[in-house]
């Protein structure tokens, strides 16, 4: 393919874009975060477009939700061989389309399928890759992008540039951005990308997909998350958590700790190496607080911690901070709470 | 089998600590070990190495000199040898620049069938090293690899994992694949390992050894650039509630009624 990125012309690249990941034909839901920033980023930048880069098969719903999300250019790639994500075919189709079309900025959700072709399009196409982020901003002089997010198990938030590639790229978060507002009846244009990518192109085959758990997608989206750790003693301990969490409408999250332990399936680890989550209402049951915990939930609207210690570490982010034995606090809030 | 694997020395970041009166952070005295995710990755190497008589365990390291204990560690554990790229030309690399300094490297020691990396290192938790190896290497890839099913016939039976579940995939050799936790429980180094670890030399590789094009290596290649960094602005703290467990449930609920919240 022609060689982009480096030495050539910055301002032939324009645009924001926005990879729609799907599965299944359902849209992930940190593609509306996405787009929800990539409207903000692109007004900072002024006069470009907001657009979204569709692969898969059947897109037409999805076209028309990415548009009321406020996309408005949607890219799209239509082919059976992009059904399910694969590295080969979709690094190839959306690299083409990079070429084809030169955005100035490309975000990706950092989910496991972002993570892992984010970056071989950024070593195909020769440019940056800024993964995980938590923040985005454009620099009002350059008009760069400013791409911040955690390091070091989250005890350092560095922002980073991209300064002569385009075009910019960056995984981001789920959770942490604010959805876009969807505006019902809401179009825009539809621009099919040129596909060359054939069947010998993907060297892998999906014997199977199989969804286990819901866990992931409520415990971003949930409105309440009762969280476990350490302090539970033991696994049995979720029993009284999800007992708690039905109770009130919410979803069950856990620390490292206690997915470590093997008391529950990581799935439900909120943190650092876990997800990111931003609940109206945080309730941490017997979870000190380790740096990595804090990093992946220290946003939420109000956050409740139940502990033994009084010096825990959570409770220098909680709201209300109850010191005591969790398995008495619990059944009376779950008393009162009604 | 020929299987690499690639490895970084870490600064274990479960112990490093925020100084609060500078906000700086605190690294002495924090150990270096093997991150996390290349343990996994070396243990799935070793694994296929101990079915498959006739197999061989290169580990590939890019660090400083003193990565060299962490790759006489990956020996004790079982690996037939070890590579450690070295250069001050090296240093400074973002993802893209350390791909193309490990993938020549690799293309240097030439023929494989398996590259198994951690899925991310605890330092920087990218995820991105392995997947542009993989792109630079032209060889396709499986990441989040939880655990391998078949291995036989040049192909690879491997589960991955996803957020909401699983998906099995087969891939041809050679192939990269990324370790994830849930992939195996890694051994421990065993006293002949040790004492054999020791006895064995551990090659270091510069630019010139890699014949890496000095355009695609090092921080002045990189095209990201850390612009700053700095600690994060910790939440305000809160109230303490205080009571008995029946008297502070009701006075937090109290609260959230007031505010709103319930």
């Amino acid at each position: 393919m022609a060689e982009i990125g480096k030495g050539t012309d910055l301002s032939a690249y324009k645009n924001v874009w926005v990879f729609a990941e799907q599965r299944g034909g359902v849209i992930t839901p940190v593609v509306f975060e996405l787009l929800g920033k990539g409207r903000e980023l692109a007004s900072d930048i002024g006069d470009v477009k907001l657009c979204a880069l569709l692969l898969g098969e059947d897109l037409e719903d999805m076209t028309k939700q990415l548009f009321e999300a406020g996309a408005d250019i949607v890219y799209t790639a239509n082919s059976s061989l992009l059904k399910d994500y694969n590295a080969d075919g979709y690094t190839k189709v959306v690299s083409d389309a990079i070429g084809e079309f030169k955005p100035e900025i490309v975000m990706y959700g950092a989910t496991h399928i972002g993570r892992d072709l984010a970056p071989r399009i950024a070593a195909r196409v020769n440019t940056g890759l800024t993964a995980d982020c938590t923040k985005l901003d454009i620099d009002p002089e350059t008009k760069g992008i400013l791409q911040t997010r955690p390091a070091f198990g989250g005890n350092l938030m560095a922002t980073i540039k991209c300064p002569n590639h385009r075009p910019q790229m960056s995984t981001v978060r789920p959770g942490v951005m604010d959805k876009a507002e969807v505006v019902p009846g809401r179009t825009g244009e539809v621009i099919p990308v040129t596909l060359t990518l054939t069947e010998s192109d993907i060297r892998t085959k999906i014997i199977e997909i199989v969804k286990t758990a819901k866990d992931m997608v409520s415990l971003t989206d949930a409105e309440i998350i009762v969280s476990g750790g350490a302090g539970l003693g033991d696994a049995s301990g979720f029993e009284l958590i999800q007992k708690f969490a039905d109770q009130i409408g919410g979803v069950v999250g856990a620390s490292r700790a206690a997915v470590d332990s093997g008391w529950i399936d990581h799935s439900h680890q909120v943190g650092q190496t876990g997800t990111t989550v931003k609940p109206k209402i945080y309730i941490a049951c017997g979870i000190s607080g380790a740096i990595q915990h804090l990093a992946g939930m220290q946003t939420s609207d109000l956050i409740i911690a139940i502990n033994k210690s009084p010096i825990a570490p959570i409770f220098e982010v909680a709201d209300y901070g109850i010191v005591g034995d969790l398995y008495q606090v619990i059944p009376e809030l779950m008393e009162v709470w009604g | 089998m020929k299987i690499l694997v690639c490895a970084k020395q870490v600064p274990n970041t479960n112990e490093v600590k925020i100084n609060p009166e500078t906000g700086t952070l605190i690294r002495d005295g924090v150990e270096s070990i093997l991150n996390p995710d290349d343990d996994n990755a070396l243990e799935a190497a070793l694994q296929l190495k101990d079915a498959n008589e006739g197999s061989t365990v290169t580990v590939v390291s890019m660090g400083p000199p003193q990565a060299k204990d962490m790759l006489i560690e990956c020996l004790a554990k079982g690996a037939d040898d070890a590579i450690l790229l070295s250069s001050r030309a090296f240093g400074g690399a973002d993802t893209w620049a350390t791909s193309n300094t490990i993938a020549a490297a690799i293309r240097k020691i030439g023929d494989y069938d398996i590259i198994f990396a951690g899925r991310q290192a605890i330092d920087g938790d990218t995820a991105q090293v392995g997947p542009q190896i993989a792109e630079r290497l032209n060889l396709p890839q499986v990441t989040y690899v939880e655990e391998v099913l078949k291995c036989e016939d040049k192909k690879v039976t491997v589960k991955r994992q996803l957020e909401d579940g699983y998906e099995i995939i087969e891939i041809p050799m050679p192939c990269l694949l990324t370790a994830v936790k849930e992939l195996n429980t890694p051994r421990y180094m065993s006293v002949k390992g040790i004492y054999e670890a020791y006895e064995k030399e551990i090659t270091v590789w510069d630019e010139k050894d890699i014949e890496a094009d000095p355009n695609q290596i090092g921080i002045k290649s990189s095209p990201t650039r850390v612009f700053r960094s700095f600690t994060p602005a910790p939440k305000g703290k809160g109230v303490m509630i205080e009571g008995t467990p029946k008297e502070a449930a009701a006075k937090v609920v109290d609260e959230l009624k007031k505010k709103h919240f319930l």
